[in-house]
């Protein structure tokens, strides 16, 4: 009866978490999906807490507790451009809580069903799939927070080391496999150490560009170790759980991936963007032809602003760093107030992660029925007076698309050089994540404009109002 | 590849397929481009500055027909000029092959290839080779022009010592690429100008130019697809006859650029309007060559009714012949640039472009075309009877014409992707099925696995369904709730945190409950925060 009551509490849940996705769909019932998501956990855990397998209340409602007000805390103060950190991290959190349960399972014997082969191969690869989820999300973390560099590390003879670290792993788990009784907790810890070291140099091989992947396929792997662990206890709200948020990271992996024109075993296992790709560049770069880069200053833009109808702001993970987002929105509302069109175009992969520029200009209230798609607004191009490309280098660079040698060709980009002119706000002369030259800089009625982009926009807003009101 | 550029035989045109400039940069892709001698003199083009573009200036149409692969009119050839072509060449001029038949049958003869410019579809990428639009723009400057020459007092407003002078007073219908080229060129010589369109999604466009956009009283969509107008309904027109009615007593000049494709022009001003208007005014009819948007419009000429002049010129763009040739030219060159140049030119019959402006090829008939695609949603905006519709870019800011058919193609591999994951499961399961089920060692861990993996597939899917209907700008928030949701490990933790408290079991499952309810909390959290933030 109580098993009933607890199966239908997880059947109520898992819609709910289906909903909850479902809700996300669009800005209207995004929210509503929220609340979908929260009811349904909050339905499955005080499901799991009523029922008879439980029997101490005081260690869990001091864990429940202490760990709810870390994340809230977490979350509240988290700022919008450290998103990707706080995602990252948070996967960890759940790449370590499956290596536990796997731990406990062994150890506590809890789901209690069956024989133990079934259940010891369950729980081998909840703890490599954990493992590997939190170390990678651990690197992934210090990596976009900045503590490691973003280049991807290279090691000499990498897939071979992947590929024995991956049969170490297979190993030990088969030896755990067959140790009886809990002999095996040896062999358990060297497959969740091992795999933990794959975690480490898988992420720490994938450049910083490819960071959003990354985040999206760490996501997939906390959805898939959830199914693990649902496997290993036998419980279907663990399993059909841990397959959508599998299924959704995966999906996100694969949208990126496209969005940059890379199957996702070369984002995984090429090293992209390290400096193997900038010495092609010497010989064949398209800047030899083109000429000089024309500088501006802050005072020609705001006039050019002033004198724009359509203009069009391309940002990208350089707005992120410098926190600019809040005087692009001071722009904006000027520019529209005196009757321009102001538009926002996002690349796919503009910044860290999935969609990371859209939470960047909706926290600095900028409308988001004027952020539009690549796709919604590559074509608008031609007929855009002014397009201010902040802190983002590879997406708009027409190299993709004609320099068949160059290392991101046939990734779909922003077309901004049909524009009237293009400003581009720019830290240093480098070249982007990819390490590719950008012959979008030499173009004609295109203008650089140095300097950190949050000071350059504060300038450039003052600008544009002093010019306003004269 | 010879491109051959004949004078235009039709009495009273002054244009020319191409100019000096627009000769060189023919040259510039590898064309040799010779030109029938006068071929630019009513344009003020001399023979001698196409020599130096690098053309071959000859004598004599024949000659010049009979040696060309691909001959660039402005005209539609007549079937004097078809008979002197040589046998498999190409021509590229205004067609307008619906009322072409005879000539068409006489190229199709010669196994001709015919290239219309007036049928390029009315695409983004093919703005640039758009000689309507080209076309219209200059029309529409020149109807102010023209009324200007033919109005008796200023256009702007003056205080002088001698007295202060009225601005006119300028209502322009159809607001498309003409009427866009005549608010402008009215307003820049200083009149107040009015516009209406059947097209709300014009108004933007019309306020932009300093014009004020007038509207009738009822809801409509006027928009006919690819950007154009299509035909209004009684009651609408009704009410749209009446506002100019009205207006017809206020205003000194009405130009008027109302078309519909494939239709007579509708009839917009009624004898009572012009005859309510002010002796001295000005009507000039931009569709005079369709029929005329006003009832007393006679085609080339100039009329006069109670004092009214109603101006029904059909050769606006030739009067401003150095200017339409230069522009049609520079159309020309586009195409011929996105046919392959003068090195590898070729007839791509999946061009979009190409196929769409396709009369005949080859002598066969590809003339209509397959349909295009219909516009967008995002285009749908009303309207009703007006002339070429910006194609975007040739008039300010054309939001309401989106490239015909464009769409984001459905990232959803139909499973193509999946198959083999999808073979992966049918397999393991068919081999548990085998190992344990027909055996008859159903052992129920082997059950109870099967169903779980069932659960799981099933999940996948609804998850892969689900999932590839976010929004992109929601990918993040998506991330952190799926990242909240995969919290739900937290049961896991829970089931183990039993029993003695201080069993490893029960302290490691304690510690699970808690790193999992930090995602739980957290995740949630941030989310809703973030969600809190989008605003429209």
């Amino acid at each position: 009866m109580e098993s009933l009551l607890l199966t239908v509490a997880y059947i109520v849940s898992s819609v709910l978490f289906i909903l909850s996705l479902r809700g996300l769909s669009a800005q209207e019932t995004a929210r509503r999906g929220n609340a979908y998501g929260f009811a349904g956990m909050a339905l499955a855990v005080l499901a799991t807490a009523t029922s008879q397998a439980i029997d101490s209340y005081a260690l869990l409602l001091l864990a429940l507790v202490v760990g709810s007000a870390v994340g809230a805390a977490m979350a509240s103060r988290v700022a919008m451009t450290a998103m990707p950190e706080l995602v990252a991290l948070l996967h960890s959190f759940v790449g370590a809580a499956a290596v536990l349960v796997g731990f406990a399972s062994y150890l506590g014997d809890a789901g209690g069903h069956g024989p133990r082969g079934i259940l010891l191969g369950e729980i081998a690869v909840d703890v490599f799939i954990g493992s590997l989820t939190f170390t990678g999300s651990v690197v992934a973390f210090l990596k976009l927070r900045g503590s490691v560099s973003g280049k991807p590390l290279i090691l000499p003879a990498r897939h071979a080391l992947n590929a024995g670290l991956l049969t170490a792993c297979v190993v030990l788990s088969v030896a755990f496999g067959l140790a009886p009784d809990t002999a095996g907790l040896l062999y358990l810890v060297g497959a969740a150490l091992l795999s933990g070291v794959l975690g480490v140099h898988l992420v720490a091989a994938i450049g910083g560009a490819d960071m959003p992947v990354v985040v999206s396929l760490l996501n997939s792997y906390s959805g898939w170790t959830a199914a693990a662990a649902g496997f290993m206890l036998g419980n279907d709200l663990l399993i059909i759980t841990g397959a959508l948020v599998g299924s959704s990271g995966a999906i996100l992996s694969i949208i990126m991936c496209r969005a940059m024109n890379r199957s996702i075993w070369n984002v995984v296992f090429s090293g992209f963007g390290s400096d193997s790709g900038a010495q092609a560049r010497p010989q064949s770069g398209p800047a030899d032809a083109q000429g000089e880069v024309v500088e501006t200053d802050v005072e020609e833009t705001a006039a050019s602003l002033l004198a724009a109808r359509d203009v069009v702001i391309v940002p990208g993970y350089g707005m992120a760093v410098a926190r600019a987002q809040h005087a692009v929105n001071e722009l904006t509302e000027t520019l529209r107030a005196r009757g321009a069109k102001v538009r926002f175009a996002i690349h796919p992969v503009a910044g860290r992660l999935p969609g990371h520029m859209n939470v960047l200009l909706a926290e600095a209230d900028v409308p988001y029925d004027i952020v539009l798609e690549m796709d919604e607004i590559n074509d608008d191009f031609p007929r855009t007076d002014v397009v201010l490309v902040i802190g983002a280098n590879d997406i708009v660079n027409p190299g993709a698309l004609t320099d068949a040698s160059s290392p991101i060709y046939g990734m779909p980009v922003l077309k901004v050089w049909e524009s009237g002119r293009v400003v581009m706000f720019k830290r240093g002369r480098s070249a982007g994540y990819a390490g590719v030259d950008n012959p979008l800089f030499y173009e004609r009625n295109t203008r650089m404009l140095f300097g950190d982009a949050r000071q350059t926009m504060d300038r450039l807003v003052a600008a544009v109002k002093a010019r306003a009101a004269a | 590849m010879k491109v051959g550029i004949p004078r235009e035989v039709l009495a009273g045109e002054r244009r020319v397929a191409g100019t000096p400039d627009t000769v060189r940069k023919l040259v510039d892709l590898g064309f040799a481009v010779q030109v029938e001698s006068g071929a630019g003199e009513a344009a003020d083009q001399p023979d001698a500055a196409y020599a130096e573009a690098g053309a071959e200036v000859v004598d004599g149409a024949a000659s010049l027909w009979a040696t060309s692969d691909l001959v660039l009119k402005v005209r539609p050839p007549t079937l004097e000029e078809a008979d002197l072509l040589k046998e498999g060449a190409a021509v590229v001029g205004f067609v307008f092959p619906a009322s072409q038949g005879p000539l068409l049958e006489r190229l199709a003869a010669r196994s001709a290839t015919l290239l219309a410019m007036d049928c390029v579809p009315r695409i983004s990428r093919a703005q640039k080779m758009d000689a309507l639009s080209s076309m219209a723009n200059i029309a529409g400057y020149r109807a102010v022009v023209e009324a200007s020459a033919h109005f008796g007092r200023f256009f702007t407003g003056q205080i002088t010592a001698a007295g202060k002078v009225p601005p006119a007073k300028v209502l322009v219908i159809g607001a498309g690429v003409a009427g866009l080229a005549s608010i402008a060129a009215a307003k820049g010589l200083g009149a107040i100008v009015r516009a209406f369109d059947t097209r709300a999604a014009v108004r933007e466009q019309v306020q932009s130019l300093g014009a004020e956009f007038l509207e009738v009283e009822i809801e409509e969509s006027g928009d006919g697809g690819g950007g154009y107008a299509r035909q209004m309904s009684p009651e609408f027109i009704r009410a749209e006859m009446d506002l100019f009615h009205a207006q017809a007593k206020e205003v000194d000049i009405i130009v008027t650029t109302a078309l519909v494709p494939g239709r007579p022009a509708p009839r917009l001003l009624e004898r009572r309007a012009v005859e309510a208007m002010r002796p001295g005014s000005v009507i000039v009819d931009l569709a005079a060559e369709q029929g005329g948007n006003c009832e007393l419009t006679v085609p080339g000429e100039r009329v006069v009714h109670q004092g009214v002049q109603i101006l029904g010129f059909t050769d606006l763009p030739s009067r401003m012949a150095a200017t339409a040739s230069q522009l049609y030219g520079t159309n020309l060159v586009h195409l011929l640039s996105d046919m392959g140049g003068g090195r590898d030119f070729r007839v791509d019959l999946e061009d979009e472009v190409v196929r769409g402006a396709l009369v005949l090829h080859r002598g066969e008939t590809t003339w209509p075309p397959p349909p295009p695609k219909p516009a967008p949603e995002a285009a749908a905006a009303p309207a009703g009877a007006v002339a070429p519709k910006p194609a975007v870019g040739a008039a300010p800011r054309g939001d309401a014409v989106n490239p015909v058919g464009h769409r984001p193609p459905d990232p959803r591999p139909v499973l193509g992707g999946n198959a083999l994951a999808a073979l992966g499961v049918v397999a393991a399961a068919g081999w548990l099925a085998l190992r344990y089920g027909l055996t008859g060692d159903a052992s129920p861990a082997a059950t109870q696995f099967l169903q779980h993996l069932t659960v799981f597939v099933l999940a996948c899917f609804v998850g892969w369904q689900v999932i590839w209907s976010v929004s992109p700008a929601l990918h993040t928030p998506l991330m952190s709730v799926t990242n909240a949701i995969s919290g739900i490990i937290i049961v896991g933790g829970m089931l183990q945190a039993h029993g003695d408290p201080l069993a490893p079991a029960a302290v490691i499952g304690g510690l699970a409950v808690l790193l999992a309810a930090i995602n739980v909390a957290g995740g949630f959290l941030v989310t809703q925060r973030m969600l809190r933030m989008f605003r429209k």
